[in-house]
């Protein structure tokens, strides 16, 4: 074992044994995959979820299968949304993209032989499958799963069994659940930070970070930042719950006719407590996803990124910006006016970077010899989709018409665009971009690009006519749509959403078998197969126990020198110094 | 791009810690220290929020003895607290007999601490004070007297706990002075918790 002059374990002896190696293993390398594989289980869970949601909703009495008693009651639909919600937004949006890519790749593109705290690292994701465990056990306890939604509001989620199904143990056990997340998340966003700040290599000073590694570090800073506030949050709650306490619970309240006993608390503190925490988590969920596709739209339009220290700046802005408009979740809360005025402007100027992000993004593509692969796919279609997601924020940053539009489909569609879907993308390009690195053999790219066409396709499919039923005045959360009138004539266009629905679900398999059947059968991949920069494609795919052999590498230049004047290739490695490019010219 | 030429090998960068010149582990710790500090914040201001929330917050710790009490109780702390500069000190110094000793003195006011406390809230629920109610009115006062001081007290018994690691392993020769002063950086984290804790608790708290 060595020790770094930092006092971190720098480089330790690869273990030997199936369990030290591939399930308690140290090695960032082995717990990025791992974290990426809970993440895919979990997609795949969340989204047979989402299809038995959207079958009810257009054929109601449909006889579904694993739902007890055959036909979906209002309450199965209500626990089936909340932990459609919960596993997207915690166990994928939030492992997948930084605990999982963020480890496998952090340390290798700053040069680094391991993260900071590797034992610390095992234990965060040992951790978050514990959580997800506890989380997915709600399932199966009296009552099932909790029917409070994602952001779990009280008095529903405060109150106990009496507040309905589901909010017995099965809402105590989401508590757990979430609250272990937290402590997991903190461990690995206190890790990200100290190994970004303390273990790059000589000459990888901040502005020659690619923007990958950027991303990750920023959005580890945001998750250090708001996990705190949730887990103070979730232990209040869990107190309502168990210790009979009544933080969140106003008195007065008369559920199912009893009297409750509790009264002083405030269900709005929860409200500020978790979006406190849940605008970042947001942010949490798409950085990574921006930093990947400023990585692949440059190194496949073969240019500089255009404009690396603004797009820097507006990564930075965005995190900070994001604490500050937790308010406007909160317009239907009957907050004051004056507050829903400020919220409203701060977070209209989040549009600010978003807008020099997107730019940015098309002045690299601009004038550039593109090579459409499919990591550079779905990058395209990240851009796309942040965009179309991000417009309709604008819409719904106004109290005044977000007043209407809060409770309507139209906000489904907007957080599904550009929380949901486009932090996919984000994960599908860093996929097919980093597979061969990884286990040495390319995913099948013909398969990709059909799985990208379909989806891409798909998605719009799915969630753009949502904004026309939130303009009709759908509301969301109902799981009936037969006994409303005004409802009737958005049937069609219910069912259109679900068959697009099947349809690109459907397709997910074919990813699926790509995926497994690449892992044998892949094209084998050099060390370098897209020609890129940065310093993970100068080690062996799959990269060696200790990435880089011992040797630590020296850089010499920025992330994305293509397209250099005088250089032979279109392309300069950042380990090249001055010297190697002038031999090679 | 002009820019390579000229920052070719001219980065100052040079690896490792520097320019920031603090370890990973003390830089974890601080890390750890932001967060949960952010964690005490949000239940003192939820604590604060409630407070003002309900205008029937009781006052009952009279001076005698209450808050003689947990004025001894913050002594005890804050003791601890100078002690554990000793340790520091000591340490840096390469008195290792000596870092432990004072490591062990600080280990002992934690301990004395937890165990006023206990006794206090003994006292307390003598009482009558209960998580869900107490005999002043708003039930919410032992909720937020508990669960506050509750987590506080949690933090206070781990450092114990960690510190006798800490005294063992540096004790043994297996830890560096950089671990007894970041040990140290937890250990006067939780003693500034509590000066958060004992104006907002106890103080504010004082009967009329």
């Amino acid at each position: 074992m060595v020790t770094h002059e930092s006092g971190a374990v720098h480089a330790h002896a690869a273990p030997t044994g199936f369990i030290w190696k591939y399930i308690f293993s140290t090695d960032h390398k082995i717990i990025g995959i791992q974290y990426i594989l809970l993440a895919l289980v979990s997609a795949f869970v969340g989204m047979f979820l989402s299809v038995l949601m959207r079958i009810h909703l257009v054929w109601p009495n449909a006889k579904l299968p694993f739902i007890a008693g055959g036909v979906m009651t209002p309450e199965q639909y209500l626990a089936l949304l909340t932990m459609h919600g919960s596993i997207m937004v915690f166990m994928v949006l939030t492992t997948a993209p930084q605990s999982g890519f963020g480890n496998y790749f952090l340390p290798i593109q700053i040069g680094a032989a391991d993260m900071a705290f590797p034992v610390i690292n095992m234990l965060s994701f040992w951790i978050t499958f514990l959580s997800l465990l506890v989380m997915l056990a709600a399932f199966f306890v009296v009552g099932g799963a909790p029917i409070s939604g994602w952001t779990a509001y009280p008095p529903l989620s405060a109150l106990g069994e009496i507040a309905g199904p589901g909010q017995g143990a099965g809402q105590t056990l989401w508590v757990i659940g979430v609250a272990i997340f937290c402590g997991a998340s903190l461990m690995g966003a206190l890790n990200f930070i100290t190994t970004t700040i303390d273990l790059r290599t000589k000459g990888m000073s901040l502005m020659r970070m690619p923007l990958t590694v950027w991303a990750w570090f920023l959005t580890a800073i945001l998750g250090l930042l708001a996990f705190g506030v949730l887990l103070a949050a979730c232990i209040l709650l869990l107190l309502d719950r168990t210790a009979m306490t009544s933080f969140f619970i106003p008195g007065g309240l008369v559920i199912t006719d009893q009297q409750v006993a509790h009264k002083g608390g405030s269900t709005l503190l929860w409200q500020h407590l978790f979006w406190f925490f849940g605008h970042p988590e947001v942010y949490i969920a798409i950085l990574p996803g921006m930093g990947v596709t400023s990585h692949m739209l440059s190194t496949f339009a073969r240019k500089p990124v255009f404009g690396y220290r603004a797009m820097v700046y507006a990564m930075c802005s965005i995190g900070f910006l994001g604490f500050c408009v937790w308010g406007h979740h909160m317009f239907v809360s009957g907050m004051s006016p004056y507050s829903a005025l400020a919220f409203s402007l701060l977070t209209m100027s989040i549009g600010v970077p978003s807008a020099i992000k997107t730019f940015n993004w098309l002045g690299t593509l601009w004038g550039g010899q593109i090579r459409f692969t499919t990591a550079m796919l779905f990058a395209l279609g990240f851009v796309s989709l942040f965009v179309s997601g991000g417009l309709s924020g604008l819409f719904l940053a106004q109290p005044a018409i977000d007043l209407y539009f809060h409770d309507t489909y139209f906000v489904v569609g907007h957080f599904h665009l550009i929380m949901g879907v486009a932090a996919i993308f984000g994960m599908f390009s860093a996929l097919f971009f980093w597979f061969p690195k990884m286990f040495g053999r390319h995913l099948n790219e013909p398969l990709g690009k059909l799985h990208f066409w379909i989806t891409f396709i798909g998605v719009y499919a799915i969630f753009m006519p949502m904004h026309y039923l939130g303009m009709a005045g759908h509301p969301r959360r109902y799981s009936d749509l037969s006994g409303a009138n005004f409802l009737g004539p958005l049937m069609p266009v219910q069912r259109f959403i679900s068959i697009a629905a099947f349809l690109t679900i459907a397709v997910q398999f074919i990813f699926l078998i790509n995926f497994l059947w690449s892992l044998k059968f892949g094209k084998k991949a050099e060390k370098n197969p897209w020609e890129a920069t940065t310093l993970e494609w100068t080690i062996p795919s799959p990269p060696p126990h200790d990435n880089f052999a011992g040797v630590e590498p020296v850089i010499y230049r920025a992330a994305y020198e293509y397209a250099q004047p005088g250089a032979v290739e279109d392309y300069v490695p950042q380990h090249l110094a001055p010297e190697q490019v002038a031999r090679a010219r | 791009m002009n820019e390579t030429k000229t920052e070719a090998l001219s980065s100052p960068w040079s690896g490792g810690v520097s320019p920031f010149a603090m370890g990973s582990k003390k830089l974890g710790m601080w890390l750890f220290i932001i967060s949960d500090a952010l964690t005490f914040t949000v239940l003192l201001v939820s604590y604060s929020y409630l407070r003002f929330a309900n205008p029937d917050w009781p006052r009952p710790f009279p001076f005698f003895n209450a808050i003689t009490f947990s004025t001894l109780m913050t002594v005890v702390l804050l003791a601890s607290s100078l002690t554990m500069v000793m340790a520091v000190a000591a340490a840096n110094r390469g008195l290792r007999d000596t870092a432990v000793k004072w490591i062990l003195a600080t280990m002992l006011g934690g301990a004395l601490f937890v165990g006023l406390h206990l006794t206090e809230r003994m006292h307390l629920i003598e009482e009558g004070v209960r998580p869900f109610s107490n005999p002043w009115g708003p039930p919410l006062f032992g909720a937020a007297f508990f669960g506050i001081t509750g987590m506080h007290m949690t933090h206070v018994a781990i450092g114990v706990i960690y510190l006798g690691i800490v005294s063992l392993g540096f004790g043994r020769g297996k830890f560096s002075p950089e671990d007894v002063e970041v040990s140290g950086l937890y250990w006067h984290f939780v003693d500034l918790v509590w000066m958060f804790v004992f104006p907002l608790i106890y103080l504010m708290s004082v009967k009329h």
